[in-house]
């Protein structure tokens, strides 16, 4: 079998005290999509938090394309090829849309896919505006640049974490299209959504959390097919 | 605005023909403070770091400088150098200490230890001369050009300006600059996209200390003369203020900024033996009236005045 683009084993994580992530198991295959569901407090933004190095696994492995990146620190394992969209966009307000896109920039040996011109090619709204401040951009243009910015880094595995999240409509099919593309060309991607819709239109694989806690993991299919599934562990949607 | 810089520029350089010795030497101290608080600016203002021991970059290389050149009898071409090589790389060891805390606890080691060097300065009179100071000091000769009129070291303190501003603007201007906002504005994130941040905050450090060892220098050739208060905490406070008076964050807030201070100091002092509390009143009233300071303040004033304009115009044309 191929190497997994990413894989967890058994990978415990506490905040403190409190348990958050109990043996928490599964891979990515390269060049596909997997979505991490779950409610609300269900460990997926531990599990990617996780992975970056925010919070260090207290056990278990974390594995990019076979090597080890479980003990880590945040930008070492950044520098191996992991890009994070996070939760809430958290674009450099103060910097301009270019400066927050440059700051990122990072080549990789094996062929630099992103650089300004790309990226300003799939977001020409981002162009447009790159003397001005992050912060003054809507929200689905920060959403944009969020993407844009973790593409700089020519990242092997793309953790993107509630990229819909507060979207109008229209902007969540943008984003959806943006992802497809992305896929297109042989991204490996870790998809966490609450938009269960979403993430089952572009997924291969899902992955259910509850409690912190791996509760189904197969292909999409398997998801889609099973309400009783879904109603258990996502909710009604 | 590009006229205006022509114009500033212009003035600055015009300034010795119509203006007397004593306001060429007050513009002279205002470049000089200008440099010391543009470099303490890259730290607080595009780092987030808020230093209260710069005074110990301007201080060691004064002291060295003057050292040098008393007791080894080293010439200004050599000791210059030397006393920026050695005030840098004391900048790289005070940073790598004081890097290990941001906030609060950086205040405070920058602080020890520059109050651990004004100490030094005080007691150990064989090498400072205590509080008597270091004097019979003189001004380098560059190319043979005698810097003791005031108009000739107004013209070389303000080619060293010009540099030191240009290149930490450029500083701040580059990718690496962009990446020093980042780390102020969301240290995590950067991480996240690979930066060290400690590695990007001590290299601005260390540049920061460069740039208040240059000023160090410029401050014993204007002064020929250097004492223990050129360490002590109110030097690196006076900075502080005029970093945040006139606009921390900013390329020309400090400069202002420094420019008050140094004004008030001379004018005030005059008149008023408690100057400082006069200096303490102004910045209470900059941050009561413009809390990001007065640049940025004036420019904020500066575009709601336009703002307002703009819809009058359009009501008197219709």
């Amino acid at each position: 079998m191929a190497t997994e683009a990413l894989s967890l084993k058994g990978v415990n994580a506490l905040y403190g005290e409190s348990h958050v992530l109990h043996g928490v198991s599964f891979a990515l295959q390269p060049g596909r999509i997997l979505a991490l569901l779950g409610r609300n407090g269900a460990g997926k933004t531990t599990c990617m938090n996780t992975v970056v190095g925010f919070l260090p696994a207290r056990d278990g492995d974390i594995r990019l394309f076979g090597e080890s990146i479980a003990r880590l620190p945040p930008e070492a394992i950044a520098r191996k090829g992991i890009g994070l969209v996070p939760q809430g966009r958290r674009v450099f307000a103060s910097l301009t849309v270019r400066e927050n896109l440059i700051v990122a920039a990072r080549s990789r040996k094996d062929g630099t896919r992103w650089a300004l011109e790309p990226v300003f090619e799939i977001f020409p709204r981002l162009k447009e505006r790159h003397a001005q401040a992050a912060g003054s951009l809507s929200g689905g243009e920060q959403q944009m640049l969020a993407i844009g910015r973790a593409l700089m880094g020519n990242p092997s595995v793309l953790l993107m974490d509630e990229p819909s999240e507060g979207l109008a409509p229209q902007l969540v099919a943008e984003v959806g299209r943006i992802i497809a593309r992305l896929k297109s060309e042989g991204q490996s991607i870790v998809l966490v959504e609450q938009n269960v819709k979403l993430a089952l239109e572009l997924a291969d694989d899902v992955v259910l959390l509850n409690t912190g806690r791996v509760v189904f993991a197969g292909g999409v299919d398997a998801v889609r097919d099973d309400q009783a599934l879904i109603t258990q562990h996502l909710g009604v949607f | 605005m590009r006229s205006a810089r022509w114009i500033v520029a212009l003035v600055l350089v015009a300034l010795p023909q119509f203006a007397g010795e004593f306001y060429v030497n007050l513009i002279s101290q205002i470049f000089i403070a200008a440099i010391f608080a543009s470099s303490l600016n890259l730290l607080v203002g595009y780092a987030g770091l808020t230093s209260l021991g710069h005074a110990s970059y301007l201080g060691v290389s004064a002291y060295l400088s003057a050292w040098l050149y008393l007791k080894l009898g080293i010439g200004h071409w050599l000791s210059a150098p030397i006393a920026l090589a050695v005030t840098t790389v004391m900048a790289g060891f005070f940073g790598w200490i004081a890097l290990r805390a941001s906030g609060l606890g950086f205040l405070m080691i920058t602080l020890a230890l520059s109050q651990v060097l004004w100490g030094l300065a005080y007691r150990w009179s064989a090498v400072t001369n205590g509080d008597n100071g270091l004097s019979g000091l003189t001004r380098p000769q560059p190319f043979g050009l005698s810097l003791d009129s005031a108009s000739a070291f107004y013209y070389f303190t303000l080619i060293v300006v010009a540099v030191a501003i240009g290149m930490m603007a450029k500083f701040i201007g580059s990718p690496f600059g962009a990446a020093l906002k980042g780390t102020r504005d969301q240290p995590r994130r950067m991480s996240a996209l690979g930066h060290d941040v400690r590695r990007v905050r001590w290299i601005t450090f260390v540049y920061a200390g460069f740039w208040g060892a240059v000023s160090g220098l410029l401050y014993i050739y204007y002064h020929k003369y250097i004492h223990p208060t050129s360490l002590s905490l109110t030097n690196s406070a006076e900075a502080l203020l005029g970093v945040i008076a006139g606009g921390s964050g900013t390329l020309v807030g400090p400069i202002i900024g420094a420019a008050i201070v140094v004004l008030l100091k001379n004018y005030v002092s005059a008149y008023v033996e408690r100057w400082n509390m006069l200096l303490g009143f102004v910045f209470v009233a900059i941050v009561l009236f413009m809390p990001d300071g007065l640049v940025p303040g004036v420019r904020r004033l500066w575009a709601r005045v336009t703002g307002r304009r703009k819809p009058t115009d359009a009501a008197s044309n219709s």
